[in-house]
């Protein structure tokens, strides 16, 4: 039986097994690949999506229960535009391999929603459940508070060091 | 345009142009450099590509792979600096592997170390062609020519290389060894810190990993395979698997004992989920082979049994035996250290994308060692070279893991087998329970200072699952275990050097910095024990031994780099200076200091930490690292603080132990990282230099632990010799 969402502001319709975790409905069978596959039992993060504006591990939720839910991925996330905590990852050079980025991001994403102000121990308490193995945690730190204070309109994310 | 080689010379190194009309290409071949030698072109050439179109296009072309190091950056950086490019208009692309140019393998922290001289030749030669483009067109020297911005100028005429990119493809090239190189004091692009270009595709999931491969009418597998190290499937019932919807093909594929490849039961779906759903419904009788009884307590006491036994002498410099035994007790120390088996646990998981057709086959690979991957492909296809293509992807972690070919034969024999593209996947349980891991060893090291706190006598014997071993290499097991504790800087008057291997059935193999974070971890530790015994400050132990500019041989290897010990006093003195060493902290506060030499590049770390009730928080890492020239200095911070994270993971949270012939710890829920709140301030110092440059990717990794754990004992009087820091350790 087919299980309708919206992803990224489309209607999609799916015919898999409910029980399939949503990554996989957004990997193999919706090609949206920006959301990755790291340890499939909710430990590191890699795999985190917005379901109706929530951050939510996608490697365990069953696509059963995202019927008639909003889902926002990676690639949906600024609508090809590019999004202040986006902004603010390339100006603090964040990144280093890149496979855990779209989790980070969208985790801080929907923590900056909760909290538009926060201290470096207040993201350091949001973000610690998201793993790097390139250890740019502390480059991550600062792209949080970046945002945050781009998004409050004290300054701009698109610093020096930014873009391509 | 499509681009076609012209005119290859051997002159110094290989070179061609293609004249193709509308792009000036380049390629030239970057010869590994072999130690202790000049470069020569001779071993593992590789091919890499200058672009420039007549629309001014750029594109530059890196051979190696990114994995997050920030190659795709650094090597076209260099490029660029002798082509006097801005580098806002420079298009980077990865090289496909061309199989009659072979060295694209990435590691051993070699990538700019050893491309960048033969990069900036090519690239002044590609300069030195436009230049003579333009001067040919005004009719004037090309002495009288200037380069920048992607143009070459005579006084305030102009012309763009896009104007000059025809004329200068038909001129020949410069011999390589005559062309006119930069002068450091002339970099715009080498020194400075410039943004990585593969940054902002990695921020909005567009970014290609191995696993985001997909290829029309692919399919997905997955391999059952033996839990037990060395284990295989005596048979198998795929019959409630084969019933699953989606469900493809259930086959056995054979274990290859060249790239140590497990073998296995493979699944085949048309989602990875099913394939992986499938995959638990199968019945397997497994053979578990000669090693299921192994665990790591077993390990520990063969180590033991090892060390207390007669071992192999590999260097032998004076008497320490008799001077050890001659020193008087108060001044003699004997302390053992182990470390334990540590995961790679890169965030993606192994993978390859394979498709073998009668007459072709290519490969999508997230891989350090595209020319082995291809050779797998070639095996289990039967197909000559020429007709297999391997595209390199980007990659989620490397840090050793990706230079093995075990996954790439396994997507091979899957591929072979359906006939489609195949994407075979690993689990996070497969990837950590079947890793090539970090070895475990065991050290003991015995020594005295005298009353002057000279080190009389310094004795190392150790024992390990020796990687060298583990792969049949023909250099002895040692070869691969003992790193630079074969050229101590510390030049103790008596120096003695004893190894064994020890048996084990768990796979093994080049985990980030390799020997080195054990044999750093030791060195440096038991530094700080003999300074501890001789009264003195570590700090200043350290550089009363390290004399003015002495260079001291590799003991085992005389075509070895020797290691100079100005360099690494001077990354202390840095680290020292920066860190505030000997400044008082607050109580329950303490530093830790630590060099170590590997990869010919030098790194101090000072490491500040606090304990409260047995609990260490790591609060402050000060860096200095000696590299030679630092290409893109924003990347060499990054992978500074990259590895020491590395390095304090390894340290104080993550292990793999052994229990009955398998690994204990299959996911992130048992392997702990360190955390962003327990993430410390990281400083990067970089000492200037005008040397050519050497590796970054690893050498601070050595040099944390023992820093580290000098800083514990600082503060508890505890000394931590078994990696990682254990439950109760500080109770």
């Amino acid at each position: 039986m087919a299980i309708s969402f919206e992803v990224n502001g489309q209607a999609k319709s799916v015919d898999v097994d409910p029980q399939t975790p949503l990554l996989w409905v957004l990997r193999d069978t919706l090609n949206l690949t920006g959301t990755k596959y790291g340890c499939g039992i909710a430990a590191c993060g890699a795999c985190t999506v917005h379901i109706d504006g929530e951050p939510a591990r996608s490697c365990v939720f069953p696509v059963a229960s995202v019927a008639g839910k909003k889902v926002t991925t990676i690639e949906g996330l600024a609508n090809g535009h590019r999004h202040p905590v986006q902004e603010a990852w390339i100006a603090e050079q964040a990144v280093q391999c890149g496979y855990c980025q779209s989790g980070q991001i969208m985790t801080a994403v929907a923590f900056l929603k909760k909290n538009p102000a926060p201290t470096a121990a207040d993201v350091d308490e949001a973000m610690s459940n998201n793993i790097c193995r390139c250890g740019t945690a502390q480059r991550m730190r600062a792209a949080v508070l970046r945002a945050a204070e781009a998004m409050r309109g004290k300054g701009s994310a698109n610093a020096a060091g930014g873009g391509q | 345009m499509s681009a076609t080689a012209a005119g290859m010379t051997r002159r110094g190194l290989l070179k061609s142009v293609g004249s193709v009309g509308a792009a000036l290409v380049i390629s030239f071949e970057v010869p590994r450099q072999v130690k202790g030698e000049p470069a020569k072109p001779v071993i593992n050439p590789v091919k890499a590509w200058i672009k420039i179109e007549q629309n001014g296009t750029v594109t530059l072309a890196y051979n190696k792979s990114e994995m997050g190091q920030g190659i795709s950056t650094a090597l076209p950086m260099i490029l660029a600096e002798e082509l006097a490019l801005d580098w806002k208009d420079v298009q980077v692309e990865h090289a496909m592997l061309d199989r009659e140019h072979l060295g694209q393998g990435t590691g051993g922290s070699g990538s700019v170390a050893g491309s960048c001289t033969p990069m900036r030749k090519a690239g002044a030669a590609a300069r030195e062609m436009l230049v003579t483009a333009a001067a040919q067109r005004w009719d004037v020297s090309p002495e009288s020519c200037s380069v920048r911005g992607g143009a070459v100028w005579h006084g305030t005429d102009k012309l763009s290389y896009g104007e000059l990119v025809e004329s200068a493809s038909q001129l020949p090239v410069p011999d390589f060894e005559k062309v006119r190189l930069k002068k450091p004091e002339e970099f715009q692009i080498i020194g400075k810190p410039m943004p990585r270009k593969d940054i902002p595709s990695k921020t909005d999931g567009s970014a290609t990993f191995g696993l985001d491969v997909r290829v029309p009418g692919m399919v997905y597998a997955v391999v059952a395979r033996c839990p037990v190290f060395g284990g295989t499937a005596k048979s198998f019932d795929a019959t409630k698997a084969k019933a699953m919807k989606g469900v493809l093909d259930v086959f056995q594929i054979e274990a290859d004992n060249g790239v140590h490849s497990t073998g296995g039961v493979a699944v085949v779906a048309e989602t990875t989920y099913i394939a992986m759903q499938a995959r638990k419904q199968l019945q397997i009788d497994w053979d578990y082979g000669p090693h299921a009884s192994e665990s790591s307590e077993t390990l520990r006491r063969q180590f033991r049994r090892l060390v207390d036994s007669q071992m192999k002498v590999v260097l032998n410099q004076g008497d320490a035996d008799a001077a050890i035994s001659g020193a008087p007790a108060e001044k003699r120390i004997e302390c053992d250290y182990e470390l334990g088996f540590q995961a790679h646990a890169t965030m993606e998981p192994m993978n390859c994308t394979v498709h073998i057709q009668a007459d072709r086959a290519e490969a999508w690979a997230p891989t350090q060692a595209p020319e082995w991957t291809a050779e797998m492909i070639g095996k289990v296809s039967g197909l000559p070279p020429e007709k297999i293509a391997v595209h390199t992807t980007y990659m989620g972690g490397g840090f050793g893991r990706r230079y093995q070919a075990d996954f790439a034969l396994e997507a091979a024999q899957v591929a072979k087998r359906v006939g489609k593209p195949v994407q075979l996947v690993w689990s996070r349980e497969d990837d950590m329970t079947h890793d090539f891991y970090r070895p475990a060893s065991y050290h003991r090291v015995s020594g005295a200072v005298d009353k002057d706190g000279n080190i009389v006598a310094w004795r190392h014997k150790s024992t390990s699952t020796s990687i060298a071993q583990y792969w049949g290499d023909k250099a002895p097991p040692e070869s691969s275990e003992l790193g630079s504790s074969v050229q101590n800087p510390y030049l103790p008057k008596n120096y003695k050097l004893e190894y064994l291997p020890a048996d084990s059935g768990v796979p093994r193999a080049w985990w980030r910095s390799v020997e080195a974070s054990q044999i750093g971890f030791v060195m440096e530790s038991f530094m700080d024990e003999l300074a501890h015994a001789a009264g003195a400050d570590p700090y200043e132990f350290r550089i009363a031994k390290l004399g003015d500019g002495r260079k001291v041989k590799n003991g085992t290897d005389p075509k070895g780099t020797p290691l100079d010990t100005a360099r690494f006093k001077g990354v202390l003195q840095l680290a020292a200076e920066k860190s505030g060493w000997g400044k008082p902290l607050p109580s329950g506060r303490g530093r830790g200091i630590a060099a170590h030499f590997s990869f010919d590049s030098y790194v101090a770390n000072v490491v500040e930490v606090s304990v409260s009730n047995g609990t260490v928080r790591v609060e402050r890492v000060t860096s200095a690292v000696d590299i030679g020239t630092a290409v893109n200095p924003e990347g060499v911070r990054a992978q500074v603080e990259s590895a020491i994270i590395y390095g304090l993971t390894a340290a104080l949270k993550s292990e793999i132990t052994i229990e009955n012939g398998r690994a204990v710890e299959s996911n992130f829920n048992r392997f702990a990282t360190l955390a962003m709140k327990e993430t410390p301030q990281i400083d990067v110092h970089i000492v200037p230099s005008t040397l050519e440059p050497t590796g970054i990717g690893e050498p601070a990794l050595p040099p944390t632990a023992p820093a580290l754990m000098s800083a514990i004992f600082a503060v508890t009087g505890k000394r931590i010799r078994r990696l990682p820091l254990k439950r109760g350790d500080l109770a």
